[in-house]
């Protein structure tokens, strides 16, 4: 190795300090020249095909699923911008959606993202994507996924007032997702009577009881009672009016 | 200024890289790259060239980068630990002269390796954007050859003068999204700490290349950058390629060998 003793700057030629002062006092002149960056949105392009990412993973499909998860997540915040999720392609994101969900079916992250994030944007054509988008993944795998969808049947119902959408969420909960707890496929029920079908939430609680299936007491006591509740409201509403 | 001199070295330096096999290295390289580009063509569902162009032009970019910096930094190691150094200084030449005449064979090896690298754009691309994109490689690989130049001279070793090239590099490539961010920051926006920070990240701005103009990828798949942007570029190369050398001189002049 050389040896690092150093000479003192009187032994560097005066022409070679000049030259290193001119030359960075002229990069500092020409860099506060140049204009600033300024910060532009970048549209979202579309997902690398699915068998290039898994070739890019490198035989760890879950770890750049993840990766891929962070990526889509931070593209509303580029460098010195902030996108609104309203502003974002929805086609494109549910594309990079599906792809993560292929390179890791059991994960949860995509689901939440589409049913929490991007799901709760002030346009309702856009959560109507997302909620196709969860719809979709739901029929994949009911058992794993059917908690996706009862959110997304209750967005239907509070946010888009959209009562028959959210029951036809809430009937393939009850159908398609047995390992589903009791009441994401009781919610119907609950439909039903908002609907004012009262007669049919009472024809599906009486089923539930005939069927046997139902097995907890707690269970029971509760259906029970709601069907006595229903029987009232229909008595109440079909006695005349005492004006 | 000893002209013959630098030429000789200059020479000699064309010389080494040859008898290396420099250029059939880097050859196997760029092949490696178009196969590569060329086997992301076929997995495309949509936008097929689109991929193979942007893929296979930054991966040529950051591949001569990564060979030209690196054949620098072990050439000059060799020279160091074989005392090649000591044996070329003592002859009639000025330590100046040995620097230029050594970057101005890096710079002839940076430009035949722009050349090579630009052929496969030129096959894929339309020809005024790959010639741009060719001009700005060649204007890049320039300035690279003269960082390695000035690290390999002041750190002598090769680890920490390859950390710190790769270091610059990435930094230099990365600095308007850098300073982006830091001009605006998601949270706490007016907070002191963010607004030094917001003026140190400007600070080092000013003494860095603005690479991140240089040799897009964009410039060959959304239409040609224009000769202008060539000619901005050109300039910042040669500014930075002045103050890289004068750096370099002023650490090597002052050093006791």
């Amino acid at each position: 190795m050389i040896s690092r003793d150093e000479r003192p700057i009187s032994a560097v030629p005066r022409v070679v300090v000049a030259a290193l002062v001119v030359t960075l006092a002229a990069q500092i002149i020409w860099q506060s020249a140049q204009p600033k960056p300024v910060a532009r949105a970048e549209a979202l392009d579309a997902p690398p095909p699915i068998s290039a990412l898994r070739i890019a993973s490198l035989g760890e499909p879950v770890p750049l699923a993840q990766l891929t998860t962070l990526y889509l997540q931070a593209f509303d915040n580029q460098p010195g911008i902030s996108i609104p999720f309203r502003e974002l392609d929805y086609t494109r994101v549910i594309e990079w959606l599906n792809s993560i969900l292929a390179l890791d079916p059991i994960g949860q992250y995509p689901l939440l993202m589409a049913a929490h994030l991007y799901g709760q944007v002030p346009d309702a054509a856009r959560e109507r994507l997302m909620f196709d988008f969860v719809h979709t993944q739901f029929l994949r795998d009911p058992n794993l996924r059917w908690r996706w969808l009862a959110n997304a049947a209750l967005a239907c119902k509070h946010r888009l007032k959209d009562l028959p959408l959210a029951l036809q969420y809430a009937r393939e909960i009850a159908r398609l997702a047995p390992a589903a707890p009791a009441w994401a496929r009781q919610m119907q029920i609950i439909l039903l009577e908002d609907m004012g079908e009262v007669e049919s939430a009472k024809i599906l609680i009486g089923g539930l009881l005939d069927s046997g299936g139902i097995k907890d007491k707690y269970e029971l006591r509760f259906l029970m009672d709601r069907l006595e509740e229903l029987e009232k409201k229909a008595e109440k509403s079909s006695s005349p009016s005492k004006n | 200024m000893g002209r013959q001199q630098i030429a000789t070295l200059a020479r000699f330096t064309l010389l080494e890289a040859a008898r290396t096999r420099l250029g059939w290295l880097f050859i196997v390289a760029l092949a490696l790259v178009f196969g590569a580009a060329f086997f992301v063509q076929q997995l495309a569902i949509t936008e097929s060239a689109r991929i193979q162009i942007a893929f296979s032009a930054a991966a040529t970019r950051l591949v001569s980068v990564f060979v030209l910096s690196l054949y620098i930094l072990t050439s000059l190691v060799r020279e160091f630990n074989d005392k090649g150094l000591e044996l070329t200084l003592s002859f009639d030449l000025r330590r100046a002269d040995y620097i230029l005449g050594r970057l101005l064979g890096f710079i002839l090896i940076a430009l035949a390796m722009a050349l090579l690298a630009g052929l496969p754009q030129i096959m894929l691309a339309p020809l005024p954007a790959a010639l741009q994109w060719s001009c700005s490689l060649a204007l890049e690989l320039v300035i690279v050859s003269a960082l390695s130049v000035f690290c390999i001279l002041t750190f002598t070793q090769l680890m920490p003068a390859a950390s710190f090239v790769a270091g610059f590099y990435l930094l230099a490539r990365a600095m308007a999204a850098v300073r982006l961010i830091s001009a605006h920051p998601i949270l706490e926006g007016d907070s002191l700490s963010n607004r030094v920070m917001g003026h140190l990240v400007d600070a080092l701005a000013l003494v860095l290349p603005a690479l991140d103009r240089f040799t897009q990828s964009a410039w060959l798949v959304d239409g040609a950058a224009g000769w202008h942007t060539v000619g901005n570029c050109a300039l910042q190369a040669l500014l930075y390629t002045a103050l890289l050398v004068a750096a370099a001189m002023f650490d090597f002049y002052r050093r006791n060998l």
